[in-house]
């Protein structure tokens, strides 16, 4: 098996004693380069923590995640991360954020102007080329976002990978930014790991959808292959029979068979 | 714990004047400019323009006017009385007239002018107060970054930073042999608590998030220095660094009483022996506002080098 990034049987459980409690039981995923996948299911299920261990924030229990045919262990370029809140350091500019990122990961093979050409362009690509040098409390939510977008593509990942990165946007703002991740993504031809508990978002966005069980101990539950040609359109997916039925598929799976777990509770 | 809590919430206070501020600077020019730009700079036809200016007069110039004069009449008519001890505000005046109209006079020796006394107690709290800085903000981090550090220093600081700072003298002129480094001292200790404490509590409260991007872009330690913990933990600095000017501040006073030589402290001091309670009311409002100027000055530098920190 030769997939670009393939994470294998991971286990995770925090704590130790009588206090630990599993959190991902055996996590088995492959993914193909260029693949836009999601992660789906109800919050505390460990979908983050799959994403914070690819990303090399977290360690694995047991398993491994390889990447090209490198064992991931710790953060590194070629993994970089879109942050639900967005995370920019308010105290620098919007090109110095994401001069940030540049600098540190093109040190040794780009020259200061290369760089300099590379953050225009990374933020003309998110359509933020006109407010380089506003701090981010001076920019609304969704254009931070997109700041952070900026930052994550700026450092040119194997993958990139995105922490519910429009759950903290109104509803127009993110199916804007929806829109523009999927022609940033169909231009770049990125490998990404989204995790979200937008099913629409999900369903418009993904090649596959790995819906996960409830935790504790939580694991990958069904895999759902979006079979949809690209690029898709909201307004026509709308109407599409084939999208409704899949939107179906996700929902079934997180209200039939694997009910939020406080709904139950209540 | 306790020393946390309320130096968190004097952050918070510190915090909570920076939009006050900002209001009331920006909105009258904000408020005027259209008329104004209307009317091509002409003397102001519009009368909503005097009337909004005189209602941030009353607003805003008025109420301490007000309790000024009403505190000045007060403390005249109490003192107006036959045997009255304490001299009152005009009587304050015409005594210290001399030293008022020549702050800078020197007559060698102690004998100089007030601006001489000021300058020199403010370069004693200089001196103190740059050591305590330096060192404060050091072991801050230190203590913010290091487990082992906190546990370990924690209990001495909180022991030491409730020793008056008075009571350092006697123990600092054992030790230096001159009252100069005494003082200077007396000044570094009282100062250097609310530094190191606010300093290890800002850097402690550094958010995830920020330690998270740091990590993903694999910053090294001096980079996560400069480009993180330095400007995220900066609003708690500086809020530490204004209490710790306050204090040195209030304990030069007292420490100069008792070293004697040039200073505003020494000042009050020989006024009493000489029965001059004229002085040492002057002497009490220039101490109260250089004190407040020294104040704004740190709360100033702060907002400037804070600013957008506090965004979310």
């Amino acid at each position: 098996m030769t997939s670009y990034l393939s994470i294998e049987h991971v286990h995770k459980t925090f704590g130790e004693g009588p206090t630990a409690s599993e959190v991902l039981r055996d996590v088995d995923l492959h993914v193909d380069r260029g693949e836009f996948i999601s992660i789906i299911g109800h919050s505390g299920c460990g979908k983050s923590t799959v994403l914070n261990i690819v990303a090399g924030l977290l360690e694995t229990s047991t398993g491994a995640v390889i990447l090209d045919g490198k064992e991931v262990s710790k953060p590194g370029p070629d993994r970089s991360v879109v942050f639900q809140n967005h995370s920019l350091l308010p105290w620098l500019t919007v090109r110095d954020n994401v001069a940030l990122a540049v600098d540190k990961t093109f040190k040794g093979t780009k020259s200061a102007a290369e760089r300099r050409e590379w953050i225009l362009q990374t933020l003309d690509m998110v359509g933020m080329s006109h407010a380089l040098d506003k701090r981010p409390d001076e920019i609304s939510g969704g254009m931070k976002q997109r700041v952070g977008i900026a930052r994550a593509l700026a450092m040119e990942p194997k993958v990139l990978l995105m922490d519910e990165p429009f759950g903290a946007l109104d509803a127009l703002t993110r199916a804007h930014l929806q829109d523009e991740v999927m022609r940033i993504q169909s231009e770049l031809g990125n490998t990404v790991l989204m995790v979200t508990h937008d099913v629409d978002e999900a369903v418009l966005l993904s090649d596959r959808i790995v819906m996960m069980t409830n935790g504790p101990a939580a694991t990958i539950g069904e895999i759902l292959e979006i079979d949809l040609p690209k690029p898709r359109e909201r307004l026509v997916m709308a109407d599409n029979a084939q999208y409704n039925h899949y939107r179906a598929e996700v929902l079934r799976f997180l209200h039939e068979r694997h009910k939020n777990p406080e709904s139950e509770a209540a | 714990m306790m020393s946390a809590i309320l130096d968190r919430n004097m952050t918070f206070g510190a915090g909570r004047e920076r939009p006050a501020a900002a209001e009331t600077s920006t909105a009258p020019v904000a408020r005027s400019a259209p008329p104004s730009a209307r009317s091509g700079g002409a003397p102001p036809p519009d009368p909503g323009l005097w009337g909004r200016r005189m209602r941030h007069a009353a607003t805003v110039v008025l109420p301490p006017v007000i309790v000024t004069a009403i505190f000045l009449f007060l403390w005249e008519m109490m003192t107006s009385s036959q045997g009255a001890v304490l001299p009152g505000p005009s009587q304050v005046i015409t005594d210290t007239w001399e030293l008022i109209v020549n702050p800078f006079y020197d007559h060698g020796g102690n004998d100089v002018g007030m601006a001489w006394q000021l300058l020199a107690s403010l370069e004693r709290v200089a001196y103190g107060y740059a050591l305590a800085v330096v060192a404060g903000i050091g072991l801050g981090v230190l203590v913010g970054q290091s487990t082992w550090a906190m546990r370990g220093l924690d209990p001495l600081f909180q022991v030491l930073r409730t020793v008056p700072p008075l009571a350092w003298l006697p123990i600092s002129l054992a030790a230096f042999q001159a009252s100069n480094p005494s003082a200077i001292f007396v000044i570094f200790i009282t100062a250097i608590w609310p530094i190191i404490i606010n300093t290890s509590v800002g850097i402690r409260n550094i958010s995830q998030d920020y330690v998270n991007v740091a990590r993903v872009l694999r910053l090294n330690g001096f980079e996560y220095f400069t480009k993180i913990m330095l400007p995220a933990a900066a609003p708690y600095v500086f809020s530490g660094l204004r209490i710790g000017i306050g204090l040195a501040w209030l304990a030069i006073v007292a420490a100069e009483m008792l070293i004697g030589g040039v200073g505003i402290g020494f000042f009050i001091w020989d006024a009493w022996n000489a029965s001059m309670l004229s002085d040492i009311v002057l002497a009490l409002v220039y101490v109260g506002l250089v004190g407040f100027f020294l104040d704004r000055l740190v709360a100033i530098v702060g907002n400037w080098v804070t600013r957008g920190t506090q965004a979310g």
